[in-house]
């Protein structure tokens, strides 16, 4: 079946990407139920409660927003959430099976991916082997696989090479994925921290403030690219600052302040909550508009 | 001062960028005309290049040694971003795991008519041998240690390079202390008449093609096979983790890579790496005592490392021959009354320093290639139409 | 296989000498302490290990040795000169203070041809690293080989002839214990010394200043607090009191005076600010006293030959089990 090349060519492609980037890993959870339930979730710093029994559940397939003025816990949440931070107290439940003391590495393993604040990219790798790296956690060969290239590796490496070609599609910067990482301009580097989490096949996305610093054409093209990952399949936890962002694109936000969750529910909800709007006091409000 | 430094980065920037320019079948020709041009270079050495002082065949014998441990060293510090300043115990562990199974003044001497090797082969067989317990200790070393960030990790590996001479040095009842091990064995090969020993002997030793050159041409063979097994390392995810780690190891764990146990493969098969480099060492001295295993030459290797550009094998390689070749080619040659060879220290040292103001990352820059299949690569990602069905 | 008869377990000789074994100790521990002093405050403000202070030390050795013989005129014989007490106090401080003077002006040399550039270029820890080890080499050989052309009879391979200002005799017995003359010299001028630096860090707006640009370089500029002379004044702290430890050593060992001698002192020191707590001033008195003890047990314990494996098995002992040392580090945490 070869069909002439310029016209069903960009569906083919389009074909294979979509089957490759998108979302193909066992899940217990059904579309709709609780992906992670986080209850009485307690981090404390010497004296300092950062976490204060916070409740709240994320359903497979949604997008959940976390947000707070600053200083209200969102980033320690994160951590206690992905493994970083172990908690004082509490109990985190991951596609039915709690989240106990694990190693960090492990953390993919269980199916939970995350992005950085500040941009941690690997900056002497070209953008493919960056998120090369993540899609390898997935894989089994090791040193003495890759030391006879035994047929394992080899099919490895390849799969590798191919689905991480594919995310790059999908976040739409593979014309630069031959490019080393801190050579990316900002906007790329954003995305290519999102693909190389998507390589790790989370079953739970956690997005840290991925629009800081972006203009609002930007923005609104990260809106399009976190649907486009939600409609794949994936479930996406956001944390943000930009009102507009949040309110824009999730499908439900929980609000911290001071360590405790204050708000949680559907975002028109949120907007008009009295708490909520006290909590960001100053906040004029075209803003939260 | 700038503009001269301005000019010669200049210049050699542009020799690499020729370099890059090059398409691969022509990488290929050049370094097989280089490589072809280097083995038979103790045959029909040019002048400006022989060592008066010093055999030149020996010359290039120790450059293949140091450049095996370049090439190890550079796994360790270079792609996995590992400060290890104790690598020469390693080196140390290796030559003399050959000297205590070989050497007639050894206790644990297997050789003669008790033992199990027979002096042909007692060489040969002893490499991987050395090479097994030296990967051995660098596991051991390692487990603890490799937890230890930065510069405490380079402290660490400094004590332990120190407590293992020093245990050579006093645990004289095995190691004979620091008279050091002696008549160790050496692969007899094309034995003659001759040569009644085989080339490897010490008694080769006039001509040409005596037994350093020998050595340096096994040396050659086994760079070559080090440098096609660490490749396939790099070009796998093997690679990809160590530089992953190199580059940001906490975001590299979150990413799902385990640091841990690939720094310690990187620390295992550097040190075996290193081991190997002993055990060609102690089969062409023939004698392995404590003096020469010191932090001295710990800081040498490392040198060879930083020079040639870490994360480059082949860098590493021309680093080690700038450190070998140049103090021999001095040998000899007397400046105000002091003979220069002698001052290869006081040179190291200021090219260290002038070299990390103005190139600290060494004269080649680290290129390294960590995919297996970078064509695929390519065409994947300039989007050509893929000939694939998509699937169902 | 003989493992025993190489490593003896003397432990009944280890008691029967403890507190002599202790007092000695304490006496190499002082010197430790005081060249651990200047590895730690450069470590706990740049986080750089600088490897060439050994070499700051050995030139040190020769400051004092230069006074003796060229300044204050005395030649190098085998006997002791023996002055007499207030004598020979006057030209060991002499001599102490010119070694101080050459190891201080070495160490500030130190920081400014090798260090700043490297600072203004926000090189690495490698780079430091890789520099101090050059600096460390090309000193050692240019004492090793130049120096021998600019003063005749100097450096080369050979160590100085010792000059001996002061047989070393017991002065008193204390609990069955010999204390010697130098013992005294060198505790009591390490003590002095110790001091003096323990007050200028704690209680100086200069060691403010020190702490300050540990913790936050950027806002204790801002404050008004010159970086670089802080930095620079670090470095000469470190180097007067490594010269005065030269001195010292010297009057325990005076033929010890040579290219090599300050690199396996340089180490133990280093050891002893690790085991103190690297980066923590009283740390580093306190581990340079411990290893000079330690040392002398091992010794009296395991055999003559083991007593520099002492200093190496704590170091790697110390970073495994507590790597943040006895004292923890803590320039960089206001609490020097």
């Amino acid at each position: 079946m070869t069909a002439p090349r310029n016209d069903t060519a960009p569906e083919t492609v389009k074909a294979n990407i979509k089957d490759l980037a998108g979302f193909h890993r066992e899940i217990h959870a059904g579309v709709g139920e609780v992906l992670m339930q986080i209850t009485d979730l307690t981090v404390k710093f010497g004296g300092l409660v950062a976490l204060d029994a916070v409740t709240f559940d994320i359903r497979r397939g949604e997008i959940l927003g976390l947000i707070g003025p600053n200083g209200a816990g969102k980033t320690t949440c994160f951590n206690a959430i992905t493994g970083v931070y172990r908690p004082s107290f509490g109990s985190v439940t991951f596609d039915g099976a709690p989240v106990g003391r694990i190693k960090r590495h492990q953390i993919t393993r269980l199916g939970i991916a995350r992005t950085f604040q500040n941009i941690r990219l690997f900056s002497e790798m070209t953008a493919l082997e960056n998120v090369m790296v993540g899609a390898d956690a997935r894989h089994r060969t090791s040193v003495p696989g890759a030391l006879i290239r035994s047929r394992r590796h080899r099919r490895e490496e390849h799969e590798a090479i191919e689905r991480s070609a594919a995310l790059l599609h999908f976040v739409d910067i593979a014309h630069r994925g031959g490019e080393k990482a801190k050579n990316l301009s900002y906007g790329d580097q954003r995305r290519l921290e999102i693909a190389r989490a998507l390589a790790t096949e989370p079953k739970l996305l956690c997005l840290d403030e991925p629009a800081a610093g972006f203009n609002p054409s930007e923005k609104s093209a990260l809106i399009d690219l976190i649907r486009k990952i939600r409609d794949d399949g994936y479930t996406v936890l956001l944390i943000e600052h930009d009102m507009r962002l949040v309110m824009g694109v999730t499908d439900r936000i929980v609000v911290l302040e001071f360590g405790r969750k204050i708000a949680d529910g559907l975002p028109t909800e949120i907007r008009e909550d009295p708490a909520v709007i006290a909590a960001y006091l100053g906040v004029p409000d075209d803003d939260i508009s | 001062m700038s503009a001269i430094q301005e000019r010669l980065s200049a210049t050699w920037q542009r020799l690499l960028d020729w370099w890059d320019r090059l398409s691969r079948p022509q990488k290929w020709v050049f370094g097989i005309i280089l490589f072809t041009a280097v083995a038979l270079s103790p045959i029909f050495t040019p002048s400006f290049l022989d060592t008066p002082g010093i055999s030149f065949g020996g010359t290039m014998a120790q450059f293949a040694m140091i450049a095996i441990i370049a090439v190890g060293l550079n796994v360790v510090v270079g792609q996995a971003g590992l400060l290890d300043l104790g690598y020469v115990g390693f080196y140390a562990v290796g030559a003399y795991t050959v000297a205590l199974l070989t050497s007639p003044e050894s206790p644990w001497n297997k050789m003669g008519p008790t033992g199990f090797f027979s002096a042909p082969w007692a060489w040969l067989s002893c490499v991987p041998l050395a090479m097994a317990v030296t990967a051995l200790t660098g596991l051991i070393l390692g487990f603890p240690t490799l937890r230890l960030r930065g510069d405490y990790l380079a402290i660490v590996t400094l004590g332990f390079g120190e407590i293992i001479r020093l245990l050579a040095d006093n645990l004289g009842d095995i190691t004979n202390g620091p008279r050091g091990l002696n008549e160790i064995a050496f692969p007899h090969l094309l034995e003659s008449q001759q040569h009644p020993e085989g080339v490897f002997s010490a008694s080769n030793s006039r001509g040409d093609a005596n037994y350093g050159t020998w050595w340096f041409w096994l040396g050659l063979v086994l760079i070559v096979g080090i440098l096609l097994l660490v490749g396939n390392l790099e070009r796998s995810r093997v690679g990809r983790a160590w530089i992953a780690v190199r580059e940001d190891e906490d975001a590299a764990e979150v990413m799902g890579v385990n640091t841990f146990r690939f720094k310690l493969w990187a620390f295992t098969i550097g040190a075996a790496i290193g081991g190997l480099s002993g055990a060609l060492y102690a089969g062409q001295v023939q004698y392995v005592a404590p003096p020469t295993f010191n932090i001295i030459n710990s800081m040498l290797f490392l040198c060879a490392v930083v020079l040639g550009g870490q994360g480059n094998k082949l860098g590493v390689i021309l680093g080690a021959f700038i450190i070998v070749y140049l103090p021999n080619r001095l040998l000899g040659v007397h400046f105000l009354g002091i003979d220069v060879g002698n001052l290869k220290y006081l040179f190291f040292g200021l090219a260290l320093v002038v070299l990390m103001i103005f190139r600290p990352q060494g004269l080649f820059p680290a290129r390294q290639q960590l995919l297996a299949y970078r064509n695929a690569a390519r065409e994947l990602l300039m989007a050509r139409p893929s000939e694939k069905e998509p699937a169902q | 296989m003989n493992l025993a008869a190489n490593i003896t377990f003397n432990v009944g000789g280890l008691f029967d000498n403890f507190w002599q074994l202790t007092i000695d100790g304490l006496s190499w521990g002082a010197i430790y302490a005081l060249v651990a002093v200047g590895y730690t405050l450069v470590f706990g403000l740049l986080r750089l290990i600088n490897f060439a202070h050994s070499e700051i030390f050995m030139l040190g050795m020769f400051g004092a040795y230069f006074a003796l013989d060229m300044i204050l005129g005395f030649t190098p014989s085998g006997n002791a000169y023996n002055k007499g007490v207030f004598l020979t106090v006057l030209y060991l401080g002499i001599a102490m203070l010119f070694a101080m003077l050459v190891a201080g002006s070495a160490a500030i040399g130190l920081e400014f041809i090798a260090y700043r550039p490297l600072r203004k270029r926000n090189a690495r820890s490698l780079t430091f690293l890789i520099t101090a080890i050059g600096m460390s080499f090309v000193i050692q050989q240019f004492v090793l080989f130049i120096l021998p052309k600019l003063i005749s009879g100097y450096g080369g391979p050979n160590a100085q002839q010792p000059i001996t200002l002061v047989q070393p005799k017991t002065q008193f017995t204390f609990f069955g214990v010999a204390v010697s003359n130098t013992t005294i010299v060198v505790i009591v001028s390490a003590l002095v010394l110790a001091v003096l630096t323990d007050v200028a860090i704690n209680r100086t707006k200069f060691g403010r200043g020190i702490r300050a640009v540990a913790q936050d370089p950027a806002t204790a500029t801002l404050m008004g607090v010159s970086r670089e002379r802080i930095i620079m004044t670090t470095f000469l702290i470190g180097g007067l009191l490594a010269g005065a430890a030269a001195l010292l050593y010297t009057l325990k060992v005076p033929q010890g005076i040579i290219y090599s001698g300050g690199f396996l002192l340089g180490i133990k020191a280093f050891s002893a600010a690790v085991l103190g707590g690297i980066g923590n001033l009283r740390g580093a008195l306190l581990g340079g006293l411990l290893l000079g003890i330690m040392e002398n047990y091992g010794q009296a314990l395991f055999g003559t030959q083991w007593r520099d494996v002492v200093a190496f098995v704590l170091l790697v002992l110390v970073l495994l089990i507590r790597p943040t040392g006895i004292l923890g580090e803590s320039l960089g945490k206001a609490r020097v």
